[in-house]
């Protein structure tokens, strides 16, 4: 295994308030060459889960538990100096959320690339530029742009370049948060096709976080469902949606519309996730769920093996099996 | 459908936005430059039905929207509402067609007063219409906090958008729409900023509503899976134009435009056995500010002949219900 995450717990401190339990006892394992999808609605934790395993922590944000292996070695209880030289960008690099937008105005695109390929590797600045040249050309961008100024880019591009960057250091795993909110469709295929292509061809890692289940499933070979802090489900991509075994994936699955199919009346999920200061007691998802018992309200569930690449975090999923959502 | 009056006619809609010129270029006397939001569309908005504009940023889909609300003036062309001329309505006469007509925003972080409550947001528009007494107000406010289904509404009303997730401020953003009880909403948008478990909700809200006050909507949207979802029909816009006009349903599943057919191959569906394929279209959007001359989509058109660098295809019917600007089918 390439990258185990065992346990992972990252709370943030609010003053006077208490704790926000974003990532709460998170586990997943990623091989080389796999992709991994990580879907949840907002504030459910699957960016936090990205820069905790980064340790791009605000001052707030602590790690209470668990342990991040990288080719079994413990990143998370590694000296920080060490980490930042060796393991950010370097073997996990990450695209943020509206990374387009994080393009320096007045710099040209080629030396923003070159700078930050220079700041971690003891090369001239000619060298990096060759690098740069043929990183661009990598994610589909002629190399003489590397002159260009981010404005003269259009928002594809732009996306296409941070990846670029992202990439620059020769990463084994690279996190990808919400990479094509804010493009158009037709650029977001562009940009999907793109990321497979570059991962196919460099062998590389790749979690994929998004709310948007259908552009994860375009590229997940494994699917992680998350919900208040927790994985609730995990296991192989199309085993995920054709067998989804927590309540919640299967809410998740009949509430999204599909171009291919025929028309059928959409089912939402009643209420609201809740405040993660407060968690609720037993198991996150009772509040919402139709299913729930009065185990559910008592005691939290077990991130529980079903067979061999299929986990899920429900008391009740053994005779809830087949049975739809309502 | 009925036969009567369309509830919204637009015919030769036009909406150009002159691009501020250098002054270098006023000098020398170049021609001023427009972008042509929308350029010249026709259709027709009959009554209950959950009328759709789909395309990419830019195409013009939400000009066209504010236009037909008279909050932005066309340029040229015609609009009417239920028969009547709209672009001649003034004072009395507009206002009342802003009692009839709402519009529902993309971001309900944004369009909410984050310093008022959720009573003073919701009540807001019966006071400008100065209808009812402070108790019927309180009543109808209610009313329509329960249509949107945020029950009990003494639990809603004291508090401020902040205090609200995502799908509840657009519950509160379409109640203000529905307290007048108006004939015909623009929704702009209205789930694009949501989770998806919220909106379904949302979406099934809307189409209660439009049975339970028997309503026209016009449904601005980027994503045509919601589009099929709601809509009863749909028209595809590209760079202020309409190149596809039909059934949601037809034209989604059997589209005859190239541009439709691109983009319809490029969206992805939940079920990761399905891939996108290769998506039949060239380069990317052409600035609408030098528009080519024939079909705005030929520079991209893996299709394109001739003729479609001359002309500008119309908009033709080609099979029943189903329109297409495009020389393929002339």
């Amino acid at each position: 295994m390439l990258l185990q995450v065992e346990g992972l717990k990252m709370y943030y401190e609010i003053l006077g308030k208490g704790l926000v339990h974003a990532v709460d006892d998170v586990f997943f394992s990623l091989d080389k060459g796999e992709t991994l999808g990580v879907v949840g609605e907002s504030g459910c934790g699957k960016s936090s889960l990205a820069i905790s395993i980064l340790r791009l922590l605000p001052i707030n944000g602590k790690i209470l538990g668990g342990r991040v292996l990288l080719d079994g070695v413990d990143i998370l209880n590694m000296d920080l100096e060490k980490f930042r030289k060796e393991i950010r960008w370097k073997r996990i690099s990450i695209v943020f959320q509206g990374a387009m937008n994080a393009l320096n105005p007045v710099l040209r695109v080629g030396d923003q690339i070159a700078e930050a390929i220079m700041l971690h590797s003891d090369v001239s600045k000619k060298e990096a530029m060759k690098r740069v040249i043929s990183l661009l050309e990598m994610v589909g961008i002629d190399g003489s742009r590397a002159k260009g100024y981010p404005f003269e880019f259009s928002g594809g591009m732009r996306q296409r370049v941070m990846i670029a960057m992202a990439l620059a250091l020769n990463p084994q795993i690279l996190i990808a948060d919400e990479p094509t909110t804010a493009l158009d469709v037709i650029v977001q295929a562009q940009i999907l096709k793109l990321i497979k292509n570059i991962q196919r061809r460099l062998e590389l890692s790749v979690i994929l976080i998004s709310h948007d289940i259908s552009m994860v499933s375009e590229l997940s070979d494994k699917l992680a469902i998350m919900y208040a802090g927790q994985i609730v489900e995990l296991g192989d991509m199309v085993d995920v949606y054709l067998n989804p075994l927590h309540p919640y994936t299967k809410a998740l699955l009949s509430s999204v519309p599909s171009i291919k199919m025929k028309r059928r009346l959409l089912k939402s999920i009643p209420g609201a996730p809740p405040n993660l200061l407060q968690p609720p007691k037993g198991c996150r998802f009772h509040p919402r769920c139709p299913f729930k018992a009065d185990l559910c309200e008592e005691e939290e569930p077990e991130f529980v093996s079903v067979s061999k690449d299929h986990f899920v975090r429900c008391h009740r999923f053994e005779e809830l099996r087949g049975v739809e959502f309502k | 459908m009925n036969s009567s009056e369309p509830v919204i006619r637009a015919v030769n809609l036009k909406k150009y936005f002159p691009v501020r010129g250098r002054i270098f270029d006023v000098i020398r006397r170049r021609p001023k430059l427009y972008v042509r939001a929308v350029d010249d569309i026709t259709f027709d908005i009959y009554e209950r039905e959950i009328f759709g504009l789909a395309g990419e940023s830019g195409c013009g889909k939400t000009t066209t929207g504010k236009t037909i609300l008279r909050l932005i003036e066309p340029t040229s062309g015609k609009l009417f509402f239920k028969g009547d001329d709209l672009l001649k309505y003034d004072g009395s006469k507009l206002k009342e067609f802003r009692r009839r007509a709402q519009i529902i925003f993309q971001d309900p972080y944004e369009s909410l007063n984050p310093r008022m409550n959720i009573y003073s947001i919701v009540e807001e528009p019966l006071r400008i219409h100065k209808i009812g007494d402070k108790n019927e107000r309180l009543e109808m406010v209610f009313k329509v906090l329960e249509d949107v289904e945020l029950k009990p509404p003494e639990n809603f009303i004291y508090r401020r958008p902040h205090e609200l997730s995502g799908g509840q401020r657009q519950r509160v953003a379409i109640a203000r729409a529905m307290i007048l009880n108006p004939e015909f909403i623009v929704a702009d948008e209205p789930v694009s900023m949501l989770d998806m478990s919220i909106r379904a909700e949302i979406l099934n809200l809307m189409l209660k509503l439009r049975d339970e006050y028997k309503l026209t909507y016009l449904f601005i949207t980027h994503d045509l899976a919601v589009a099929k979802y709601i809509c009863s029909r749909l028209g595809i816009m590209y760079l202020g134009k309409l190149l596809e006009l039909g059934s949601a349903e037809k034209v989604i599943d059997e589209p005859y435009h190239p541009y439709t057919r691109a983009l319809i191959s490029a969206i992805p569906t939940p079920d990761p056995r399905e891939k996108i394929g290769e998506i039949p279209i060239k380069g990317e959007v052409t600035s609408p500010i030098n528009v080519p001359k024939g079909c705005r989509f030929y520079p991209r058109c893996v299709r394109a002949m001739d003729i479609c660098k001359e002309k500008e295809p119309k908009l033709m019917e080609v099979s029943k219900g189903h329109f297409v600007a495009c020389h393929l089918y002339a």
